[in-house]
Protein backbone atom coordinates (compact mmCIF):
# COMPACT_ATOMS: atom_id res chain seq x y z
CA UNK A 1 0.00 0.00 0.00
CA UNK A 2 2.62 2.47 1.15
CA UNK A 3 4.85 1.24 -1.64
CA UNK A 4 2.13 1.89 -4.16
CA UNK A 5 1.59 5.45 -3.03
CA UNK A 6 5.32 6.05 -3.07
CA UNK A 7 5.50 4.73 -6.60
CA UNK A 8 2.57 6.90 -7.63
CA UNK A 9 4.15 9.96 -6.09
CA UNK A 10 7.41 9.23 -7.84
CA UNK A 11 5.72 8.76 -11.22
CA UNK A 12 3.70 11.93 -10.77
CA UNK A 13 6.84 13.86 -9.88
CA UNK A 14 8.56 12.48 -12.92
CA UNK A 15 5.68 13.48 -15.22
CA UNK A 16 5.64 16.95 -13.70
CA UNK A 17 9.35 17.27 -14.36
CA UNK A 18 8.73 16.17 -17.95
CA UNK A 19 6.05 18.84 -18.35
CA UNK A 20 8.44 21.50 -17.05
CA UNK A 21 11.23 20.37 -19.34
CA UNK A 22 8.97 20.40 -22.39
CA UNK A 23 7.92 23.96 -21.54
CA UNK A 24 11.50 25.07 -21.29
CA UNK A 25 12.26 23.43 -24.63
CA UNK A 26 9.38 25.28 -26.27
CA UNK A 27 10.50 28.57 -24.81
CA UNK A 28 13.94 28.03 -26.26
CA UNK A 29 12.90 27.08 -29.75
CA UNK A 30 10.23 29.70 -30.26
CA UNK A 31 11.02 32.08 -33.02
CA UNK A 32 11.20 35.85 -32.92
CA UNK A 33 13.45 35.62 -29.93
CA UNK A 34 16.61 37.60 -30.17
CA UNK A 35 19.08 38.34 -27.45
CA UNK A 36 19.94 41.97 -27.26
CA UNK A 37 21.20 44.40 -24.73
CA UNK A 38 18.71 46.10 -22.49
CA UNK A 39 17.19 49.19 -24.04
CA UNK A 40 18.54 52.42 -22.60
CA UNK A 41 16.35 54.09 -20.03
CA UNK A 42 13.86 56.39 -21.66
CA UNK A 43 13.78 60.01 -20.72
CA UNK A 44 10.62 59.80 -18.65
CA UNK A 45 11.18 57.83 -15.42
CA UNK A 46 7.53 58.10 -14.30
CA UNK A 47 6.36 56.59 -17.57
CA UNK A 48 8.96 53.81 -17.31
CA UNK A 49 7.90 53.05 -13.76
CA UNK A 50 4.29 52.68 -14.84
CA UNK A 51 5.36 50.59 -17.80
CA UNK A 52 7.22 48.20 -15.48
CA UNK A 53 4.25 48.14 -13.12
CA UNK A 54 1.82 47.19 -15.85
CA UNK A 55 4.05 44.86 -17.78
CA UNK A 56 4.93 42.80 -14.72
CA UNK A 57 1.31 41.72 -14.75
CA UNK A 58 1.47 40.74 -18.40
CA UNK A 59 2.84 37.59 -19.96
CA UNK A 60 5.28 37.57 -22.83
CA UNK A 61 3.56 35.61 -25.59
CA UNK A 62 6.82 34.28 -26.95
CA UNK A 63 8.57 33.00 -23.83
CA UNK A 64 5.34 32.42 -21.91
CA UNK A 65 7.01 32.00 -18.53
CA UNK A 66 8.46 35.47 -18.51
CA UNK A 67 6.63 38.69 -17.87
CA UNK A 68 6.47 41.40 -20.46
CA UNK A 69 8.65 43.49 -18.17
CA UNK A 70 11.56 41.05 -18.11
CA UNK A 71 11.38 39.46 -21.54
CA UNK A 72 14.04 40.19 -24.14
CA UNK A 73 11.97 38.78 -26.99
CA UNK A 74 11.43 41.11 -29.89
CA UNK A 75 7.66 40.92 -29.65
CA UNK A 76 7.87 41.89 -25.97
CA UNK A 77 9.90 44.91 -26.99
CA UNK A 78 7.25 45.89 -29.54
CA UNK A 79 4.47 45.38 -27.02
CA UNK A 80 6.29 47.50 -24.45
CA UNK A 81 6.50 50.24 -27.08
CA UNK A 82 2.77 49.87 -27.64
CA UNK A 83 2.11 50.10 -23.88
CA UNK A 84 4.33 53.21 -23.68
CA UNK A 85 2.28 54.83 -26.44
CA UNK A 86 -0.95 53.97 -24.60
CA UNK A 87 0.38 55.43 -21.34
CA UNK A 88 1.33 58.62 -23.18
CA UNK A 89 -2.17 58.73 -24.64
CA UNK A 90 -3.47 58.85 -21.07
CA UNK A 91 -5.02 55.38 -20.94
CA UNK A 92 -5.71 53.73 -17.60
CA UNK A 93 -4.07 50.46 -16.55
CA UNK A 94 -7.35 48.66 -17.17
CA UNK A 95 -7.62 50.16 -20.68
CA UNK A 96 -4.11 48.93 -21.48
CA UNK A 97 -4.82 45.44 -20.20
CA UNK A 98 -8.07 45.37 -22.17
CA UNK A 99 -6.13 46.41 -25.28
CA UNK A 100 -3.84 43.39 -24.98
CA UNK A 101 -6.56 40.96 -23.93
CA UNK A 102 -8.59 41.95 -27.01
CA UNK A 103 -5.65 40.87 -29.19
CA UNK A 104 -4.00 38.02 -27.34
CA UNK A 105 -6.71 36.73 -25.01
CA UNK A 106 -6.80 36.20 -21.24
CA UNK A 107 -3.55 34.30 -21.58
CA UNK A 108 -1.56 37.57 -21.46
CA UNK A 109 -2.77 38.28 -17.94
CA UNK A 110 -0.82 36.66 -15.14
CA UNK A 111 -3.84 37.34 -12.97
CA UNK A 112 -6.81 36.48 -15.19
CA UNK A 113 -10.14 38.06 -14.41
CA UNK A 114 -12.54 36.06 -12.28
CA UNK A 115 -15.36 35.03 -14.61
CA UNK A 116 -17.19 31.78 -15.38
CA UNK A 117 -14.51 30.71 -17.86
CA UNK A 118 -11.76 31.06 -15.27
CA UNK A 119 -13.64 29.71 -12.25
CA UNK A 120 -11.95 26.34 -12.49
CA UNK A 121 -8.59 28.08 -12.54
CA UNK A 122 -9.34 30.26 -9.54
CA UNK A 123 -11.37 27.95 -7.36
CA UNK A 124 -10.30 24.50 -8.59
CA UNK A 125 -7.40 24.16 -6.15
CA UNK A 126 -9.60 25.08 -3.19
CA UNK A 127 -12.27 22.62 -4.29
CA UNK A 128 -9.61 19.90 -4.54
CA UNK A 129 -8.30 20.85 -1.09
CA UNK A 130 -11.83 20.64 0.32
CA UNK A 131 -12.38 17.21 -1.26
CA UNK A 132 -9.05 16.03 0.14
CA UNK A 133 -9.92 17.36 3.62
CA UNK A 134 -13.32 15.64 3.56
CA UNK A 135 -11.64 12.42 2.39
CA UNK A 136 -9.12 12.63 5.19
CA UNK A 137 -11.86 13.26 7.76
CA UNK A 138 -13.87 10.27 6.57
CA UNK A 139 -10.78 8.09 6.54
CA UNK A 140 -9.74 9.07 10.07
CA UNK A 141 -13.25 8.51 11.41
CA UNK A 142 -13.38 5.06 9.84
CA UNK A 143 -10.01 4.21 11.30
CA UNK A 144 -11.06 5.28 14.76
CA UNK A 145 -14.14 3.11 14.51
CA UNK A 146 -12.00 0.16 13.46
CA UNK A 147 -9.55 0.50 16.34
CA UNK A 148 -10.22 -2.25 18.89
CA UNK A 149 -9.68 -1.22 22.50
CA UNK A 150 -6.75 -3.14 23.90
CA UNK A 151 -8.04 -6.15 25.75
CA UNK A 152 -6.03 -6.46 28.94
CA UNK A 153 -6.83 -9.01 31.50
CA UNK A 154 -6.87 -7.90 35.13
CA UNK A 155 -3.91 -10.09 35.70
CA UNK A 156 -1.88 -8.40 32.98
CA UNK A 157 -2.88 -4.95 34.22
CA UNK A 158 -1.69 -5.86 37.68
CA UNK A 159 1.61 -7.04 36.27
CA UNK A 160 2.06 -3.87 34.30
CA UNK A 161 1.47 -1.80 37.43
CA UNK A 162 4.05 -3.82 39.24
CA UNK A 163 6.54 -3.34 36.46
CA UNK A 164 5.94 0.40 36.28
CA UNK A 165 6.42 0.78 39.99
CA UNK A 166 9.79 -0.87 39.44
CA UNK B 1 -8.58 -4.90 -2.62
CA UNK B 2 -10.34 -1.58 -2.16
CA UNK B 3 -7.22 -0.19 -0.53
CA UNK B 4 -5.20 -0.83 -3.64
CA UNK B 5 -7.90 0.15 -6.08
CA UNK B 6 -8.61 3.67 -4.85
CA UNK B 7 -5.04 4.98 -5.10
CA UNK B 8 -4.66 3.17 -8.39
CA UNK B 9 -7.74 4.86 -9.86
CA UNK B 10 -6.58 8.23 -8.52
CA UNK B 11 -3.15 7.65 -10.00
CA UNK B 12 -4.59 6.68 -13.37
CA UNK B 13 -6.65 9.87 -13.33
CA UNK B 14 -3.51 11.87 -12.65
CA UNK B 15 -1.68 10.09 -15.47
CA UNK B 16 -4.50 10.89 -17.91
CA UNK B 17 -4.40 14.57 -16.94
CA UNK B 18 -0.63 14.75 -17.28
CA UNK B 19 -0.62 12.83 -20.56
CA UNK B 20 -3.18 15.22 -22.06
CA UNK B 21 -1.20 18.15 -20.67
CA UNK B 22 2.00 16.87 -22.26
CA UNK B 23 0.40 16.53 -25.66
CA UNK B 24 -1.05 20.02 -25.71
CA UNK B 25 0.99 22.64 -27.47
CA UNK B 26 1.56 25.55 -25.08
CA UNK B 27 2.00 27.81 -28.11
CA UNK B 28 -1.57 27.17 -29.19
CA UNK B 29 -3.37 30.08 -27.63
CA UNK B 30 -7.01 30.52 -28.59
CA UNK B 31 -7.35 33.84 -30.37
CA UNK B 32 -9.96 36.21 -28.99
CA UNK B 33 -10.28 37.64 -32.51
CA UNK B 34 -12.23 34.71 -33.90
CA UNK B 35 -15.75 35.85 -34.68
CA UNK B 36 -14.64 39.49 -34.60
CA UNK B 37 -14.13 41.84 -37.56
CA UNK B 38 -10.61 41.72 -38.99
CA UNK B 39 -8.77 44.80 -37.65
CA UNK B 40 -8.58 47.58 -40.18
CA UNK B 41 -5.28 48.63 -41.72
CA UNK B 42 -3.94 50.40 -44.78
CA UNK B 43 -0.46 49.35 -45.84
CA UNK B 44 1.84 49.62 -48.84
CA UNK B 45 1.97 46.53 -50.97
CA UNK B 46 4.94 44.62 -52.28
CA UNK B 47 4.74 46.33 -55.66
CA UNK B 48 6.78 49.47 -56.21
CA UNK B 49 4.78 52.67 -56.07
CA UNK B 50 2.22 54.02 -53.67
CA UNK B 51 -0.47 51.37 -54.09
CA UNK B 52 -2.03 50.45 -50.76
CA UNK B 53 -4.15 47.59 -49.58
CA UNK B 54 -6.84 47.44 -46.95
CA UNK B 55 -8.99 44.47 -45.81
CA UNK B 56 -12.02 46.36 -47.12
CA UNK B 57 -10.70 45.65 -50.62
CA UNK B 58 -11.52 41.99 -50.06
CA UNK B 59 -15.11 42.55 -48.95
CA UNK B 60 -17.49 40.03 -50.51
CA UNK B 61 -14.75 37.42 -50.82
CA UNK B 62 -13.63 34.63 -48.55
CA UNK B 63 -9.88 35.01 -48.21
CA UNK B 64 -6.82 34.02 -46.27
CA UNK B 65 -4.30 36.29 -44.59
CA UNK B 66 -0.89 34.68 -44.25
CA UNK B 67 1.77 36.28 -42.05
CA UNK B 68 5.26 35.64 -43.39
CA UNK B 69 8.81 36.98 -43.69
CA UNK B 70 11.91 36.01 -45.64
CA UNK B 71 13.83 35.48 -42.37
CA UNK B 72 11.21 33.07 -41.06
CA UNK B 73 12.45 29.50 -41.20
CA UNK B 74 9.08 27.80 -40.76
CA UNK B 75 7.73 29.88 -43.66
CA UNK B 76 10.16 28.13 -45.97
CA UNK B 77 8.61 24.85 -45.01
CA UNK B 78 5.09 26.21 -45.35
CA UNK B 79 5.58 28.10 -48.58
CA UNK B 80 5.45 25.28 -51.17
CA UNK B 81 2.28 24.03 -49.47
CA UNK B 82 0.66 27.45 -49.90
CA UNK B 83 1.85 27.79 -53.49
CA UNK B 84 0.31 24.44 -54.43
CA UNK B 85 -2.87 25.27 -52.53
CA UNK B 86 -3.32 28.65 -54.21
CA UNK B 87 -2.72 27.16 -57.66
CA UNK B 88 -5.12 24.31 -57.20
CA UNK B 89 -7.99 26.00 -55.38
CA UNK B 90 -8.05 29.55 -56.68
CA UNK B 91 -8.28 30.86 -53.15
CA UNK B 92 -7.20 34.47 -52.64
CA UNK B 93 -4.32 34.59 -50.18
CA UNK B 94 -3.05 37.95 -49.01
CA UNK B 95 0.46 37.99 -47.56
CA UNK B 96 1.36 40.12 -44.56
CA UNK B 97 5.11 40.63 -44.65
CA UNK B 98 5.84 40.91 -40.94
CA UNK B 99 8.81 43.02 -39.81
CA UNK B 100 10.92 42.12 -42.81
CA UNK B 101 13.78 44.28 -41.53
CA UNK B 102 14.69 42.90 -38.12
CA UNK B 103 16.13 45.02 -35.27
CA UNK B 104 19.55 43.37 -35.58
CA UNK B 105 19.64 44.39 -39.26
CA UNK B 106 21.89 47.41 -39.95
CA UNK B 107 19.08 48.84 -42.09
CA UNK B 108 16.63 48.78 -39.15
CA UNK B 109 17.23 52.40 -38.26
CA UNK B 110 17.15 53.69 -41.85
CA UNK B 111 14.40 56.08 -42.91
CA UNK B 112 11.03 54.51 -43.70
CA UNK B 113 11.32 54.84 -47.49
CA UNK B 114 14.66 53.08 -47.60
CA UNK B 115 13.43 50.32 -45.32
CA UNK B 116 10.34 49.87 -47.45
CA UNK B 117 12.36 49.62 -50.62
CA UNK B 118 14.82 47.15 -49.13
CA UNK B 119 12.01 45.02 -47.68
CA UNK B 120 10.22 45.00 -51.03
CA UNK B 121 13.38 43.95 -52.87
CA UNK B 122 14.15 41.14 -50.45
CA UNK B 123 10.58 39.88 -50.49
CA UNK B 124 10.37 39.99 -54.30
CA UNK B 125 13.59 38.00 -54.67
CA UNK B 126 12.42 35.47 -52.13
CA UNK B 127 9.01 35.05 -53.78
CA UNK B 128 10.63 34.69 -57.19
CA UNK B 129 12.75 31.86 -55.87
CA UNK B 130 10.10 30.06 -53.81
CA UNK B 131 6.95 30.87 -55.80
CA UNK B 132 4.27 33.43 -55.07
CA UNK B 133 0.93 32.22 -53.68
CA UNK B 134 -0.28 35.72 -52.83
CA UNK B 135 -2.71 37.90 -54.75
CA UNK B 136 -0.92 40.73 -53.01
CA UNK B 137 1.39 41.09 -50.06
CA UNK B 138 1.38 44.03 -47.70
CA UNK B 139 4.38 45.42 -45.86
CA UNK B 140 3.98 45.58 -42.09
CA UNK B 141 7.41 47.00 -41.41
CA UNK B 142 7.00 47.93 -37.75
CA UNK B 143 4.77 44.98 -36.87
CA UNK B 144 1.95 47.12 -35.52
CA UNK B 145 -0.66 45.57 -37.76
CA UNK B 146 0.68 42.24 -36.52
CA UNK B 147 -0.02 43.33 -32.95
CA UNK B 148 -3.60 44.25 -33.88
CA UNK B 149 -4.04 40.76 -35.26
CA UNK B 150 -2.48 39.18 -32.18
CA UNK B 151 0.49 37.81 -34.10
CA UNK B 152 3.10 36.29 -31.79
CA UNK B 153 4.96 33.91 -34.07
CA UNK B 154 5.46 33.70 -37.81
CA UNK B 155 3.89 32.10 -39.84
CA UNK B 156 0.27 32.60 -38.89
CA UNK B 157 -2.78 32.13 -41.08
CA UNK B 158 -6.25 33.64 -40.82
CA UNK B 159 -9.45 32.84 -42.69
CA UNK B 160 -11.67 35.88 -43.17
CA UNK B 161 -15.24 35.71 -44.47
CA UNK B 162 -17.19 37.89 -46.93
CA UNK B 163 -18.23 40.33 -44.23
CA UNK B 164 -14.64 40.74 -43.08
CA UNK B 165 -14.99 38.61 -39.92
CA UNK B 166 -12.09 36.41 -38.80
CA UNK B 167 -13.33 32.83 -38.74
CA UNK B 168 -10.18 30.82 -38.12
CA UNK B 169 -6.62 31.29 -37.03
CA UNK B 170 -3.68 28.94 -37.19
CA UNK B 171 -0.25 29.53 -35.68
CA UNK B 172 2.66 27.73 -37.31
CA UNK B 173 3.30 26.23 -40.72
CA UNK B 174 0.10 24.98 -42.38
CA UNK B 175 0.19 21.42 -43.68
CA UNK B 176 -1.57 19.95 -46.73
CA UNK B 177 -3.73 17.92 -44.32
CA UNK B 178 -4.83 20.99 -42.39
CA UNK B 179 -5.66 22.84 -45.60
CA UNK B 180 -7.61 19.94 -47.08
CA UNK B 181 -9.44 18.86 -43.94
CA UNK B 182 -10.09 22.10 -42.14
CA UNK B 183 -9.45 25.25 -44.09
CA UNK B 184 -10.85 24.28 -47.49
CA UNK B 185 -14.18 22.93 -46.15
CA UNK B 186 -14.51 26.00 -43.93
CA UNK B 187 -13.90 28.32 -46.87
CA UNK B 188 -16.36 26.43 -49.05
CA UNK B 189 -18.98 26.75 -46.35
CA UNK B 190 -18.30 30.45 -45.88
CA UNK B 191 -18.56 31.00 -49.61
CA UNK B 192 -22.08 29.59 -49.65
CA UNK B 193 -23.40 31.86 -46.94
Amino acid sequence: MKRLILNATFAAGLSLAAVCVSHVAVAQTVELRTEREAAPMAEDPALEARLVDISQELRCLVCQNESLASSQAELADDLRQEVRALIRAGKSDQDIKDFLVARYGDFVLYRPEVKPLTWVLWFGPFVLLLIAAIGLGVYLRQRRALAVPAALSDEARERAKQLLKG
Amino acid sequence: MKKVLIPLVLFMGLVVFLAVGLKRDPREIPSPLIGKPAPHFTLFTLDPGDAKFSPIDMQGQVWMLNVWATWCVACREEHPVLVAFAEKNQVPIVGLSYKEIQPQDPAYKSPFDEKLQLARERSQVWLKRHGNPYVTSVMDLDGRVGINYGVYGVPETYVIDKAGVIRYKFVGAVTPALLAEKILPLMAELKKS
